[in-house]
C-alpha cells in the first residue's frame, strides 16, 4: 500500500511539473507587460527580470522560477494589479476567504446530501424518493449563477436576512462574517448536496437488494440496523473518496460563486490577474488549481484504495 | 413427451387417427411481427420514459425558440437604446389590455404629492399616463405650522417607458428640421414647447416640469387645483424656426427650442421621439437589459450561438476521442500506456487556464471564436476518448474480433467495422450528455469575462447573464430570463441525455419496471 501510495504522489508531482512547465513557457512567451517609468518600484521589477532571467532560453527561466519556489517560495512580484509586491503574499492573503467558505458549504453538505441520499433509496419509488431526484437533477442540471441568483435575490434582497455581498474585512469568525458567508456557503454546497444525494441514493438501492441484506434480515436484523451496519458500510467505499475528491473540487468551482458575492478569495484574483494580464499571479493561481485538480484525483484514488481492499491488490500488478 | 404413455391411447382404434397436415411440406413460418432494429427498439424504450419525452419536446422549442425570436424581434443585436436601459417587459397593446406582466410596471413607495403631481404632469403633457394603479395608501400626521395635518403618500405601479416623459435633447438644425418633417407627416407630436429653468426654480436637471413650482420642486396648483404652464414665450431666445405641431393651448407664441452654439437644445417625447428613430413603439417582451438590448431577441442571439458551437465542440471532440480511445484500446500495452500519461497531463490542466492561455496566444491572430474553439479541442475529447477505450477493452478480446483476424481483417478495419460499432450506442448517447457540458462550460466562461464573444455572436447567455448580474435588484427580468431559459434548457439536455442513455443501454432491453 505504501509503495503504491509514493508511486502516486511520484507521479503527480512528474504530472504537476510538466503541465507547470508548459503553462510557463506559454506564459513566458507573452509580451511582458509595460512598467510605468515613473514609479519607484519600476526598477525593482526591472532588476527582478534580470534575475530571473528573462533573456535566458525558457528552460534555464524554468529552472531559475523552480529554484526560487522551493528555495524561497518565490514566485515573482507583481507586475500590473499589485505594483511590485510579493504575489505570494498577496496569494495568501486571499487564501483564506475561499477555504473558509468551502470549508463551511463541505461541512453543510456532508450530512445533508447523505441523509437526503439514504432517505431516497429507503423510500425508493414513493413519492419521497422522486421529489428528491428531480430536484437532484434540477441542481445538478443548472449552472450555480443561476441559483446563486435566486439566493441572492430572494434571500438578501427581498426578505433581507443577510448582506448582499460578503462582509469584507479579516475577522473570519466573527459572528457578522459568518452571517454574510451563509448565502455563498449556500450557494456553494446545493451542488455538492445534489451530488451527494445522488452517488448515495445511487450505491445504497444497489447495496440494498444485494443478497447479503436478504441474509441480515433473515438472521433477524432489524431493518435499520442491517441498513445503517451492514448497506451503509458498503456505501461508504464509493461516499468517503468523493467527499475527499468534492472538498478539493469545489475549491475550483468556486470561481463564480467568488465572483457573484464579491468574496475576497482567490477566484477573485485569478480573474483580475487574467483580466489585468498580470502574469505572475496568473502562474501562480494557475499552479494552485492545477494542484487542486490533481490532489483531489490522487486522494479519491489512494482514499479508495485505503477503503476498499478490493483496489488495493489490484494495485500490485 | 416422455410422459406420455402409449398405453393410454391404444384403445382408440387406429381409423380415427387423421393427419394433420398432408398436403404441404413443413417449414417453418415466416415471422409474422416485423423485424425490430435497433434504433427502433431504442426509440420504444426511450417513448415509454414520459419524463425524457416531455424534456425532449420542450428541448425543441427551445431550440425553436432560439432560431426564430432573432426573427421575430424587431430589434438586431446592435438596436440598443441608451435611455430604456433595464426596463421591464412591455408592449403597448398588453398594457392597454391591462396585462400587468407586461406593461413596463416598476413600482414606486411612499410617493408624496410632489411626486404624484410630477406623474401628473407627464401624464398631462404627453398624453400618456404613467401611473398604472395605486397599491397602497399610507396616513402620516405631521406638524404642519403648528397644526397637526394629515399627509397621504401613495404606493405606485408606473409605466416606466411612459414615465421617462420628456428629455432634454441636442440637435442640428437638420436633425430639427428632419424630426419637424416627421412630425407634419406623422402627426405625432415629438417636440414640446421649452421651459427655461428660471421659472422653474432653477431645476435643469428634470425636463418633465412644465409647470410652476416653488423652491422644493413641488407644483404650485391654481386655484382650480391645476397645474400652471410655464412654457417660455421668450422668442429671442428660440433656436430655429418651428413650423409643426403646437400642443394645446398654444397661441402660437410658445418656442419649440432654445439655442445652444450651432444646435438647438429642446424638449422632446421620448417615447414619440423612439417611434422616430426606430420606426415603431417600444415593444420589450422579455424587457430590456443593462445594456438596452432587447431580451427577447438578445436570449434567441446568444442561445443560438451557445447550441451550434456546443454541438460543433461535441462533433469534433467526438471524432477526436473515438480515434484516440480506439487507438489506445485497440493496441493496449505502451501505446495504451504512453497515450495514456499524455491525457493524464491534459486532464490535470484546469479547463480556465487552457482557455485562458489560448485567448492570449491566439485571439488576436485567429480571432476569439477560434481560439476558444482549441481549447475546447485540445481538453474536451478526453472523456470521450475513456469511454471508447473501454469499449474496445471490453469487445476486442471476444470471438467475433478474433474470427475476423483470422480472416485477414487489417487493424483499421478491425477497429472501425468490428469493435466500434458495438461501442457506438454508448458514445452517441454520452454525447447528448457532452452538448449541455459544453454549453454550461462555455457560459461560465462567458460569464466571468473570460471569453468575450460579442463582437462575433452578438451576445451570448453567458454575456446576458453578466449584465444581468450587473443591476440584479433593480431589474431581476435582466437576470430572470436568461437564467430561466438556461436552466430549462440544461434540465432538459441532462433528461432527454439520461433518457437516450436507459434507452440505448442493452443491459435495460426488455425489463420493465
Amino acid at each position: 500500500m505504501l509503495k503504491y501510495v509514493i508511486k502516486r504522489i511520484l507521479y503527480m508531482i512528474l504530472v504537476f511539473l510538466i503541465i507547470t512547465l508548459m503553462c510557463f513557457v506559454l506564459v513566458r512567451m507573452l509580451p511582458l507587460p509595460t512598467l510605468p517609468p515613473e514609479d519607484s518600484h519600476t526598477k525593482v521589477v526591472m532588476m527582478r527580470r534580470e534575475a530571473l532571467g528573462y533573456n535566458e532560453p525558457y528552460l534555464v527561466q524554468f529552472w531559475i522560477f523552480l529554484k526560487n519556489v522551493i528555495t524561497k517560495f518565490d514566485w515573482g512580484l507583481s507586475e500590473k494589479l499589485y505594483f511590485g509586491q510579493d504575489v505570494w503574499t498577496i496569494f495568501r492573503q486571499k487564501l483564506p476567504a475561499t477555504m473558509i467558505v468551502n470549508l463551511y458549504s463541505i461541512i453543510l453538505s456532508i450530512p445533508f446530501g447523505i441523509a437526503l441520499g439514504i432517505l431516497a433509496a429507503l423510500k425508493k419509488n414513493s413519492w419521497v424518493d422522486y421529489t428528491i431526484s428531480t430536484l437532484t437533477m434540477v441542481v445538478i442540471s443548472v449552472p450555480s449563477f443561476v441559483y446563486a441568483f435566486i439566493i441572492q435575490y430572494v434571500f438578501c434582497f427581498k426578505l433581507k436576512w443577510f448582506p448582499f455581498l460578503m462582509k469584507s474585512g479579516t475577522d473570519w469568525f466573527s459572528p457578522a462574517m459568518f452571517r454574510s458567508m451563509i448565502p455563498p456557503v449556500m450557494a456553494l454546497s446545493f451542488g455538492v448536496i445534489a451530488q451527494f444525494t445522488r452517488t448515495t441514493r445511487a450505491e445504497l438501492t444497489e447495496v440494498l437488494t444485494s443478497e447479503f441484506m436478504l441474509l441480515a434480515r433473515t438472521k433477524g436484523l432489524t431493518k435499520a440496523q442491517a441498513t445503517i451496519r451492514h448497506a451503509l458500510r458498503n456505501c461508504f467505499i464509493v461516499i468517503v473518496p468523493s467527499i475527499f475528491g468534492e472538498f478539493i473540487g469545489i475549491l475550483g468551482g468556486s470561481l463564480i460563486i467568488e465572483k457573484i458575492f464579491a468574496i475576497p478569495g482567490v477566484g477573485g484574483l485569478t480573474l483580475n490577474a487574467i483580466n489585468g494580464l498580470d502574469y505572475n499571479i496568473y502562474m501562480l493561481s494557475t499552479c494552485f488549481y492545477t494542484i487542486v485538480s490533481l490532489s483531489a484525483s490522487l486522494v479519491v484514488d489512494i482514499s479508495m484504495g485505503f477503503i476498499d481492499p478490493r483496489i488495493r491488490m489490484g494495485s500490485r500488478k | 413427451m416422455e410422459n406420455f404413455n402409449n398405453a393410454e391411447y391404444e384403445h382408440i382404434p387406429a381409423e380415427k387417427f387423421a393427419f394433420v397436415q398432408d398436403s404441404d411440406k413443413i417449414h417453418d413460418i415466416e415471422l409474422q411481427t416485423k423485424a425490430r432494429s435497433f434504433f427502433a427498439d431504442a426509440m420504444i424504450r426511450f417513448s415509454k420514459n414520459k419524463s425524457s419525452v416531455v424534456a425532449a419536446w420542450i428541448l425543441l422549442f427551445l431550440i425553436l425558440f432560439s432560431f426564430i425570436s432573432p426573427l421575430l424581434s424587431p430589434y438586431g443585436i446592435k438596436d440598443t437604446d441608451k435611455l430604456y436601459v433595464n426596463y421591464p417587459p412591455f408592449l403597448e397593446w398588453a398594457a392597454d389590455l391591462g396585462i400587468e406582466a407586461l406593461s413596463g410596471a416598476k413600482t414606486f413607495d411612499s410617493q408624496n404629492d410632489t411626486a404624484m403631481n410630477f406623474w401628473r404632469g407627464i401624464a398631462e403633457e404627453t398624453g400618456r399616463n404613467p401611473v398604472i394603479k395605486t397599491i397602497g395608501t399610507h396616513e402620516t400626521e405631521v406638524k404642519y405650522r403648528g397644526q397637526m395635518v394629515k399627509r397621504y403618500t401613495y404606493d405606485i405601479k408606473v409605466n416606466a417607458y411612459y414615465a421617462l416623459g420628456v428629455v432634454y435633447r441636442v440637435f442640428s438644425y437638420d436633425e430639427f428640421k428632419k424630426i419637424q418633417d416627421w412630425q407634419n407627416e406623422h402627426g405625432i407630436q415629438i417636440i414640446y414647447p421649452y421651459v427655461e429653468p428660471a421659472d422653474i426654480s432653477g431645476i435643469t436637471d428634470n425636463a418633465n416640469i412644465w409647470y410652476k413650482v416653488d423652491a422644493k420642486g413641488s407644483a404650485i396648483l391654481d386655484k382650480d387645483g391645476n397645474l400652471q404652464p410655464v412654457y417660455s414665450k421668450r422668442a429671442e431666445i428660440a433656436g430655429a424656426e418651428y413650423n409643426s405641431l403646437r400642443i394645446e393651448g398654444d397661441d402660437g407664441s410658445y418656442i419649440y427650442s432654445m439655442a445652444k452654439s450651432g444646435s438647438v437644445q429642446c424638449r422632446i417625447d421620448y417615447y414619440n421621439y423612439y417611434r422616430y428613430i426606430f420606426g415603431h413603439k417600444p415593444q420589450y417582451v422579455f424587457g430590456t437589459n443593462s445594456m438596452g438590448m432587447d431580451l427577447f431577441g438578445a436570449i434567441g442571439i446568444g442561445a443560438r450561438f451557445s447550441l451550434v458551437f456546443a454541438v460543433i465542440v461535441s462533433a469534433i471532440n467526438l471524432t477526436i476521442g473515438a480515434i484516440y480511445g480506439s487507438v489506445q484500446g485497440y493496441y493496449g500495452g505502451r501505446v495504451d500506456m504512453i497515450l495514456d500519461r499524455i491525457a493524464d497531463i491534459l486532464y490535470g490542466v484546469p479547463f480556465i487556464v487552457v482557455t485562458t492561455l489560448f485567448q492570449y496566444h491566439l485571439a488576436r491572430k485567429v480571432g476569439v471564436v477560434p481560439s476558444f474553439l482549441f481549447a475546447y479541442v485540445m481538453v474536451g475529447w478526453l472523456g470521450m476518448a475513456a469511454l471508447t477505450r473501454k469499449q474496445f477493452y471490453r469487445f476486442k478480446s471476444q470471438e467475433f474480433v478474433m474470427a475476423a483476424r483470422t480472416l485477414g481483417a487489417s487493424d483499421r478495419r478491425l477497429m472501425f467495422k468490428h469493435i466500434f460499432p458495438n461501442a457506438i450506442g454508448t458514445i452517441i448517447t454520452s454525447c447528448a450528455l457532452v452538448i449541455p457540458g459544453v454549453i454550461s462550460s462555455e457560459t461560465s466562461m462567458t460569464y466571468l469575462g473570460i471569453v468575450d464573444l460579442s463582437s462575433f455572436a452578438g451576445t451570448t447567455i453567458g454575456t446576458l447573464l453578466s449584465q444581468g448580474n450587473a443591476a440584479a435588484t433593480t431589474a431581476p427580468h435582466a437576470m430572470l430570463w436568461p437564467s430561466v431559459f438556461l436552466g430549462l434548457l440544461m434540465i432538459c439536455f441532462n433528461l432527454f441525455g439520461n433518457g437516450l442513455r436507459d434507452a440505448f443501454n442493452p443491459t435495460t432491453r426488455g425489463v420493465e419496471d
